[in-house]
């Protein structure tokens, strides 16, 4: 049963594009990436979700209703973190958490308590007075307090300290295994790698693909950059190596493949330095970008 | 209903200081004119050095001179009437923009409620606002000419008509507030746009009685309730007033409709 179901989907803002014939499902149950750099249509998608703004063309059903004609129906069960957060500044963060549970139907208190406990959030602070983190934590309770069937994360991490990412990737991955289903939204390849289990890479407003995780990783590519002395001799130039560039004192490539083959490679040189590391984003969709 | 009790609740410093400030300022004004009736007859040697022009534009009549008490009750609304409209635009022009000045959209928004629901929730927050003000208004207005009226008559009746068209009037700057505020991109100072509506129009008004332009005298909601008119006449001035009352209505669904359609942008 598809719980996100894009058909064809279009905004304009004005003559400027946001996204377009944007057509693809996410299954019950998935924790679906959806990545993409700045500005390429991540949060127009998500925004058309959440009926904050109106397709052009197009349309997309959640639960199998349209987003935009049952809205209010379908966001009983939705929860949804920006990835700016702001509050009523004056409120005290329990009073803006029960302001937003009195638009449930039923009683959220001790999930409240619950998350702000797993969340180390002061429930009796003044928002005003909360450091970026903290309001990102009461974005967090405030986004999972009605167990929604449906979480929708718009670049989530920003803000929280490594620990307390790791905190709430635990906690999306109890809401999954209690049902729900997440779309995470991010343009940091690893937070991606870590949670999902499929991922569609958007450009310029469109969807360019969509892989599986597992696929995706088989597929990664390492950055190798190995320093030392006379390098430049193309013991390189073997399958799986791209981008290559040989210098006398610094040798870089991409490679994609049997690890140990370039292992035994690197471990016939004497070098002075090696440095094995993940690629960006950018550089691991470079075939998607170029 | 959650929404309403909440809107009202962020309102409810604003009720105060309005209330509070718009009593003092007809208090302090009513309570100068036993010193005016004492001295009739020079204030109006005085006023008649004047040009009839200069008079009118400060809102004078001489159907109802301000050397008497409805008069001069007159003439503190004619002035107290730009801060009551300033507060009416105030309001205007926060209540639907508020949520993306201060970019809780993506909070209020994303619940399960319609935009509808929130428009009203917002409307009747504001509504009410206005009225609690006006409750205190009303009540202050009785209380100043009885206390202040050196002996001369309160005219009953043609008060109530006014204080009951001046619901209209604020109804007015409610709802163009409204209508412009879902017109425009983005309402950056609130203050800046309502004081513009309020002192704008009233200048037009004021220049129409000066020039004794029609045209101007039509345009301006201070002119359709003049307090000199429902003073004098008790009755409200019906001819002038039902442009107002079009305007009202045009404004409010036009922007209920502007605002369900809205797209609401992140940062």
């Amino acid at each position: 049963m598809n719980v996100i179901e894009f058909q064809k989907l279009t905004k304009y803002y004005g003559d400027v594009l946001g996204c377009k014939d944007i057509d693809f499902s996410v299954k019950k149950g998935e924790i679906f990436g959806f990545i993409g750099p700045n500005g390429a249509g991540k949060s127009t998608t998500i925004r058309t979700m959440l009926s904050l703004i109106y397709p052009t063309n197009g349309s997309v059903l959640i639960f199998d209703k349209d987003a935009i004609k049952y809205g209010p129906d379908i966001r009983k069960n939705i929860g949804y973190l920006p990835s700016e957060v702001f509050y009523y500044d004056k409120m005290k963060v329990i009073d803006l958490l029960e302001y937003s549970a009195s638009f449930y139907e039923h009683d959220c208190s001790e999930r409240i308590q619950t998350l702000a406990e797993t969340m180390e959030l002061d429930l009796n602070r003044k928002i005003q007075d909360l450091s970026y983190g903290n309001k990102k934590k009461v974005g967090i309770v405030q986004g999972l307090l009605h167990s929604p069937d449906l979480i929708i994360l718009d670049e989530p991490t920003s803000g929280l300290d490594p620990l307390m990412q790791q905190k709430f990737f635990q906690l999306i991955k109890e809401e999954n295994k209690r049902g729900a289903t997440v779309l995470f939204s991010s343009h940091i390849l690893s937070e991606v790698q870590q949670l999902c289990d499929r991922v569609a890479i958007i450009k310029e407003g469109e969807i360019i693909d969509i892989q599986d995780i597992k696929t995706l990783k088989e597929d990664t590519y390492k950055k190798i950059t190995i320093k030392g002395e006379g390098l430049n001799h193309g013991k390189f130039k073997i399958d799986g190596v791209s981008e290559l560039q040989e210098r006398d004192e610094e040798v870089t490539f991409f490679f994609k493949g049997d690890v140990n083959q370039i292992i035994k490679i690197i471990s016939s040189l004497t070098l002075r330095d090696l440095v094995i590391e993940e690629p960006t984003l950018e550089e691991i969709f470079m075939h998607y970008y170029e | 209903m959650n929404m309403f009790i909440f809107e009202l609740k962020q309102l409810r410093f604003s009720i105060i200081i309005w209330s509070l400030s718009l009593s003092v300022g007809l208090i302090f004004f009513m309570a100068f004119f036993p010193v005016f009736s004492n001295d009739t007859l020079a204030m109006n040697d005085l006023l008649s050095e004047y040009p009839e022009e200069f008079l009118a534009f400060f809102g004078m009549n001489s159907d109802l001179p301000f050397t008497e008490l409805m008069g001069y009750f007159a003439l503190t609304y004619t002035f107290l009437l730009i801060p009551i409209s300033i507060q009416s635009a105030n309001y205007g022009f926060h209540i639907l923009s508020v949520e993306e000045r201060e970019l809780t959209a993506d909070f209020l928004l994303t619940k399960p409620i319609s935009r509808g629901a929130i428009y009203k929730a917002k409307l009747w927050a504001v509504l009410s606002t206005i009225l609690i003000t006006d409750v205190i208004l009303f009540a202050m207005s009785f209380a100043s000419l009885y206390m202040f009226r050196s002996g001369e008559a309160v005219n009953f009746k043609g008060t109530w008509v006014f204080l009951a068209s001046m619901i209209l009037f604020q109804l007015f700057f409610l709802s163009v507030g409204m209508v412009i505020s879902v017109f425009v991109k983005k309402v950056s100072s609130v203050l800046a746009y309502s004081m513009s509506l309020g002192f704008g129009f009233y200048i037009i008004s004021s220049l129409g009685m000066m020039i004794s332009s029609n045209v101007l005298k039509i345009l301006s909601p201070f002119s359709h309730f003049d307090p000199n008119y429902p003073l004098i006449h008790e009755r409200m001035n019906i001819e002038r007033i039902w442009i107002s009352i079009v305007v009202i209505v045009l404004s409010f669904i036009t922007s209920y409709i502007l605002y369900l359609r809205r797209n609401i942008k992140s940062l």
